[in-house]
């Protein structure tokens, strides 16, 4: 029997499909790593800008003007240790949304520069899947160059313990949620509305994410310590809080990893669909 | 995918994609684009070339219907599909990010190509298409004609089976399209199959060896720019315009031309078209029956046969309205 071009062109889409996906992936996260090298000084200055000023005026101006935000004394060092974990995820979450959800605004404008990536032979679940891990990579990168920033800088001394497990699954985590948060805002955000990102939801989302107090602090506020779950930034943040501080109240591990994992699995369906929206008709 | 012969580098069937209730924008087309052939869709803006090129491409997903490229059904396996076609967008889609050279080179990562084979590639083709000097330029930097080129290189850099070009010249200068056209043939001479969508008549003339006239989403017609030409029963056509309501009109031109060879009065927006074996000796006729029923003519045109006439005699339409 004679193979027709049709029963090879098959084979060789199913020997291609395979394991060629993942090759695809690498090629077009090469791409994002060389125009992030390209912007390195950009990105430095995006990713340093925020902590430096908030750590700057909240654990060394502070104290020294005697100005009672975070307390004084044993109370000072207490505020500055507990903020590490704060100003890190912050930094992870933020830069992931701006590392995916902007660029994503330029290409899906009127030149339609989307079409260059989507025309790379992927199933639109792989392009989505390489727009995350960039984002989780630029946000991992984000949470590295802000760490020295928040022991050096503050006035007071900051007590960190290190629970490398929990550190090393925490970080990954939160950084793939938040790729995949920053994907699904760029894609259902349409382009002419982008300040809206800010006003609606990374401010929110930092205000009420348990930057400034650990979230058991909100027992007070009964109504706002529910809501705020919601928020995966809490998450993050108390996971943090768990892998780099002894004393700070944090939420149980159990709750944090369940909730991470639950976000992830979420954002990664909604923000694939939202992509493909954005592409196909 | 049964059925499929191998024959064909592009292939669709009853290919249909209806976006509403009433937008049908491409109504059961039936296409067949033989390896190495350059083949164009012309028609006007809105004939559904667009909504043709989108469903090929995977970017848009037909309502019914089947479409192969290089044998593999692009609606079934959009993935494995997309490595059978180069595209050329009707905007510039380059990667903004990046410059001229690392474009290309990008999209030969994408598309499995090695660092050095995919530094080799490039290489070559900014060679090819005169854009070496430009190599390390922002793409931004670069002017319509050679932000073209450069898609054209991309678009053909994997050695797709059918590179399909969406009005490509449609915001180029005429000494542009005229290189462009240039390139085309070159590729076409080392066997590129091309389907090519355009409303420039002129360039489905020059460039394509067998071509489909679209209209409302249906092929109206299909084969050889000659063969279309002559497929015309008549020899040229007479464009009228007349002021006043012209339904009465036509009626009338139709009974009193019936023994002058004429074969079809039809209205128009702003006035009537007819066709006819020598339509030059119509004009003293229609002028008279005109005037002697109150009309005043505003404008004649006669045209000998092109494509530009066949989509009139068609449609009864111009093609650029």
């Amino acid at each position: 029997m004679t193979m027709t071009a049709t029963d090879r062109a098959s084979i060789r889409a199913a020997h291609v499909s395979k394991w060629a996906y993942s090759k695809v992936i690498f090629a077009l996260l090469s791409r994002d790593v060389a125009v992030l090298k390209k912007n390195l000084k950009f990105f430095l200055i995006r990713v340093i800008m925020q902590p430096l000023l908030f750590v700057f005026v909240f654990t060394y101006v502070f104290p020294k003007i005697g100005q009672g935000v975070g307390g004084s004394g044993a109370k000072a060092s207490e505020f500055s240790t507990l903020l590490v974990a704060g100003v890190v995820g912050i930094s992870i979450i933020f830069q992931a949304v701006q590392a995916v959800a902007l660029p994503l605004v330029q290409e899906f404008g009127y030149t339609k520069e989307i079409e260059d990536r989507a025309l790379a032979p992927v199933p639109i679940w792989g392009l989505a899947l390489e727009k995350i891990l960039s984002g989780a990579i630029q946000s991992l990168l984000a949470a590295i160059v802000v760490f020295p920033i928040v022991l050096l800088i503050p006035a007071t001394p900051v007590h960190l313990h290190f629970d490398w497990p929990v550190l090393l699954t925490i970080v990954p985590l939160s950084a793939v949620l938040s790729g995949a948060l920053g994907l699904t805002i760029g894609t259902l955000i349409p382009p002419n509305q982008v300040p809206l990102i800010f006003a609606i939801i990374v401010l929110p989302i930092t205000f009420l994410g348990a930057v400034y107090y650990p979230w058991a602090a909100l027992t007070p506020i009964e109504w706002l310590k529910i809501a705020v779950l919601i928020n995966p930034l809490i998450y993050i943040n108390e996971g943090l809080r768990a892998a780099l501080t002894h004393g700070v109240p944090h939420m149980a591990l159990g709750y944090v990893y369940l909730a991470l994992v639950a976000f992830t699995l979420v954002l990664l369906v909604v923000s694939t669909k939202g992509l493909r929206r954005r592409i196909v008709s | 995918m049964t059925g499929v012969t191998g024959v064909f580098a592009l292939e669709a069937r009853q290919l249909t994609k209806r976006y509403s209730q009433t937008v049908l924008a491409v109504d059961h087309l039936d296409l067949a684009v033989q390896k190495g052939e350059i083949f164009g869709l012309l028609g006007p803006n809105g004939a559904g070339k667009t909504t043709t090129g989108g469903m090929l491409t995977t970017r848009i997903v037909p309502t019914s219907g089947n479409a192969f490229i290089g044998g593999i059904d692009v609606v079934a396996h959009p993935a494995e599909a997309k490595r059978e076609i180069g595209v050329v967008p009707q905007t510039n889609t380059l990667d903004r990010s990046l410059s001229v050279e690392q474009n290309l080179y990008f999209h030969g990562r994408y598309f499995g190509y090695s660092r050095n084979e995919a530094k080799t590639r490039a290489s070559q083709l900014l060679e090819q298409f005169k854009l070496s000097e430009r190599s390390s330029a922002p793409v931004a930097a670069l002017s319509g004609g050679m932000a073209q080129r450069l898609m054209m290189a991309r678009a053909v850099f994997h050695q797709p089976t059918v590179l399909i070009l969406d009005e490509p010249t449609s915001g180029l200068d005429p000494q542009s399209r005229l290189a462009f056209w240039d390139v085309l043939r070159e590729l076409h001479s080392s066997g590129q199959t091309v389907l090519l969508t355009t409303h420039y008549m002129e360039e489905a003339d020059q460039l394509c060896e067998r071509l489909a006239i679209m209209d409302h989403g249906r092929i109206l017609a299909i084969g050889s720019p000659s063969e279309l030409k002559s497929g015309i029963k008549s020899g040229s056509i007479l464009t009228v315009e007349v002021s006043g309501e012209v339904l009465g009109l036509t009626e009338q031109l139709r009974k009193e031309l019936k023994d002058s060879s004429v074969d079809s009065v039809t209205a128009s927006a702003n006035g009537m078209v007819i066709i006819g074996d020598e339509a030059s000796k119509l004009i003293s006729p229609v002028v008279r029956i005109a005037e002697a029923s109150g009309h005043s003519v505003l404008n004649l045109k006669v045209e000998e046969p092109s494509l530009e006439t066949v989509f009139i005699s068609l449609t009864g339409r111009e093609l650029r309205e």
